[in-house]
């Protein structure tokens, strides 16, 4: 039962805006860790509880049956060992595939620290496999997670690395060659290279349980894009918990920077921003602290403003990647506006034509039909553009 | 540029005879000679034609009818299309609608060929939606295609050109409708008299695609036995072959089940009440849908206490911390989530 098809689905959405696809679920939360930001670490009081293996096949199976979920997100707190912990996680998902024929989503977390042999198993049967890296600095890490190891991270995810580029390499080999038979033979097929994580593998961050600023943010995404070959690094607002560290006081989520970094994370995975471009050193703007992403407008709106003398670009003659740069163009946006321009002029109006925010992006480009003039020399473009301070809500 | 392909299997000159067939029922159409050919094309091209459609979605009929139009040079504000539900409850309908008269093609009128991607648009996107205006639609932009110039230029080439920016935005409604109904769908098991399971689902689409839709529910779901009930159609699939039907009523579907608490419980607990953001919700799982969704019923009360939740845990401050682990409790299975 199951099938996966191209982008997943979400199937509702909780009242925190953040999408249900998979049944997110720990096979228990009894757990012999200290992780300061978590609410199942062993100095916490959280009541504790267990799930066989069959239970969270059953239940994974009976909420797809529904059309509620695209499959199952497991994970687990350690219990006795990384490695009898590692092989019960993996035990569901073999479970599922090989009994049920259960042809979902499976997202595994895995264990830093368990056995390769069992990462490999964990591989043959998941569509994407994930470690967290949980802060973005070595540092921070033995401070806040004291049994976790960064370099036993980074182990872990350059060997899943090179099992994904493998499996992938294989497939693409084996599909390759032809099959040559004998003529009026039948028609015959080789069985296909096996899968190893075809969802390729992610990890999260934690935002905001140290002190690390954005621009360190960024420049660990953009190591973990470039050598793991990581396809999303998750950013996750620390957010309050029951049952609270002593070291580590609540707060409201960051949940303004937490999107800021995804807009930044966006500009270099689709946009040809690199890491160090988004947030400079020393930051120029008055308005926000250094190292940080402003809070007010987005990171390329922010990045527009600092580099002026780049603009206006012109709309008929500008390459692919300078349009990428325009505040309120987004990829789509240029594709169309390239597929327009190779049959006429662009005007003014076909701007409009396009949904695009006018306010925003007019000071930064220029058509057939309009220029900006003295627009983007004025002081305040930043005040005129940020959105206007809005009372926060009651509820 | 993508090659061009035909609109049809072949737009030629071809028998009026042979543009009948389908779901068009035959008009009197007679063998011509040329002469009075011509001067039937005149007539046809000035005169108003009224082409009334099997169903909403008669791409069959829609593309018979739209090839011998466009070969007969009757421009698109000459047409008036509509399908046979619309017709019986229009007063003013001129005449029953039994027939269409297709008119004949005008003298050398050539091969029309469109880009393939014209061809998915109408067919699998644009014919779906709800706006009895797709029809018209997708004539006026065929019959620019077929014009020749800068008209047709911009009519397959121009992604801003007004009617091309018309169907993305038609399209892209229905695309949207198809893949909300892919995620809000829900099925409640019912055993049969048989003692078979078959998974019943009761839901609202915007637009025509609960036929269309089914493909996808086939592909996931090839082993049960299930059935998707809108009130334009119905859909039942009995594990070996597609079965469909005419629409239905909410009160056709089963009532929730015992297993749809545990679907509840695991929505009341992965929310997290600090980050409440309602607009957000919304934009993604417009409040239409929600009548339709057992976990919407408890969106309001996870609203309304979240702020003080989010509160409580902050005023309540570390708790003493303890090395042991707690020991299991069996009987607190609702925090499993």
């Amino acid at each position: 039962m199951g099938s996966t098809e191209g982008m997943g689905i979400c199937h509702s959405y909780a009242p925190d805006g953040r999408c249900i696809s998979l049944l997110k679920v720990l096979l228990t939360n009894f757990c012999q860790y200290d992780c300061l930001y978590c609410v199942n670490r062993v100095t916490s009081n959280v009541p504790r509880a267990r799930f066989t293996v069959d239970e969270v096949v059953q239940l994974t199976l009976d909420f797809y049956r529904r059309n509620c979920i695209e499959g199952l997100f497991l994970s687990s707190g350690i219990i006795q060992s990384p490695d009898y912990t590692m092989e019960q996680v993996v035990e569901v998902a073999r479970v599922l595939r090989e009994e049920h024929d259960f042809r979902g989503y499976i997202h595994l977390k895995t264990i830093p620290d368990a056995s390769p042999e069992l990462m490999q198993r964990a591989g043959r049967y998941a569509d994407r496999l994930s470690i967290n890296i949980e802060l973005p600095t070595a540092e921070g890490l033995t401070a806040l997670a004291p049994e976790k190891d960064s370099a036993a991270i980074d182990r872990s995810m350059a060997r899943m690395a090179v099992h994904i580029g493998e499996s992938r390499a294989a497939r693409k080999e084996q599909a390759a060659q032809a099959i040559v038979s004998m003529p009026q033979s039948r028609t015959t097929r080789r069985a296909s290279a096996p899968l190893f994580a075809p969802g390729g593998q992610s990890t999260q961050m934690i935002v905001g349980a140290d002190a690390t600023d954005d621009r360190t943010i960024l420049a660990t995404s953009a190591r973990l894009y470039g050598t793991h070959r990581l396809r999303r690094v998750y950013y996750s607002a620390f957010s309050p918990i029951p049952d609270a560290a002593r070291a580590l006081p609540l707060a409201a989520p960051p949940t303004v920077r937490e999107h800021r970094l995804y807009q930044a994370d966006w500009l270099m995975r689709f946009y040809g921003f690199t890491h160090d471009e988004i947030v400079p050193p020393s930051q120029g703007n008055p308005g926000s602290q250094a190292g940080m992403l402003a809070l007010d407008v987005d990171p390329k709106l922010a990045w527009a403003l600092a580099h002026r003398e780049r603009f206006p670009v012109n709309l008929n003659t500008a390459p692919r990647e300078l349009l990428l740069r325009v505040p309120g163009f987004g990829v789509q946006t240029v594709d169309r506006l390239l597929a327009a321009r190779r049959v006429r002029r662009l005007r003014h109006a076909d701007l409009a034509r396009l949904h695009v925010p006018l306010k925003k992006v007019l000071p930064f480009v220029e058509a057939a039909d309009y220029r900006p003039g003295r627009a983007l020399e004025a002081v305040d473009l930043a005040a005129q553009l940020a959105p206007p301070p809005v009372q926060r809500s009651l509820f | 540029m993508a090659r061009d392909t035909c609109f049809s299997t072949a737009i030629r000159p071809e028998p009026v005879e042979g543009l009948h067939h389908g779901h068009i029922p035959a008009s009197t159409g007679s063998a011509r000679t040329g002469g009075e050919d011509a001067q039937a094309t005149e007539a046809s091209a000035s005169q108003r034609h009224t082409i009334t459609l099997a169903h909403p979605t008669d791409w069959h009929g829609f593309r018979t009818a739209a090839r011998a139009l466009v070969q007969a040079h009757v421009p698109p504000h000459a047409v008036d299309w509509r399908c046979q539900a619309d017709a019986a409850e229009d007063l003013f309908a001129p005449e029953p609608a039994a027939s269409n008269t297709l008119p004949p093609p005008a003298p050398g009128a050539l091969t029309l060929r469109v880009p393939p991607d014209f061809v998915r648009l109408c067919g699998q996107q644009l014919i779906l939606h709800r706006d009895p205006a797709r029809f018209a639609l997708m004539y006026r932009l065929l019959w620019r295609m077929a014009q020749g110039g800068s008209e047709a230029e911009a009519a397959r080439h121009d992604p801003l050109d007004a009617d091309r920016l018309l169907a993305h935005h038609m399209a892209r409604a229905v695309a949207r409708d198809m893949h909300k109904m892919h995620a809000f769908v829900r099925f409640r098991p019912v055993v049969e008299p048989d003692g078979q399971t078959v998974h019943m689902a009761w839901f609202e689409p915007d637009h025509y695609i609960t036929v269309a839709n089914a493909g996808f529910f086939i592909r996931r779901f090839t082993q049960m036995r299930w059935a998707i009930l809108t009130p334009d159609a119905s859909v039942r699939w009995d594990g070996q072959q597609l079965h469909t039907g005419p629409g239905a009523q909410r009160s056709d579907a089963p009532p929730p089940d015992a297993g749809e608490a545990l679907w509840l419980t695991y929505y009341r607990h992965i929310f997290n009440p600090a980050r409440l953001k309602m607009g957000m919700m919304k934009k993604e799982m417009p409040t239409r849908y929600w009548h339709n969704l057992p976990e919407a019923a408890l969106i309001t009360e996870l609203a309304q206490t979240a702020h003080e939740r989010s509160a409580q845990m902050v005023a309540a401050g570390p708790t003493t911390p303890r090395k042991a682990i707690a020991p299991l409790r069996p009987d607190r299975s609702r925090d499993r989530g």
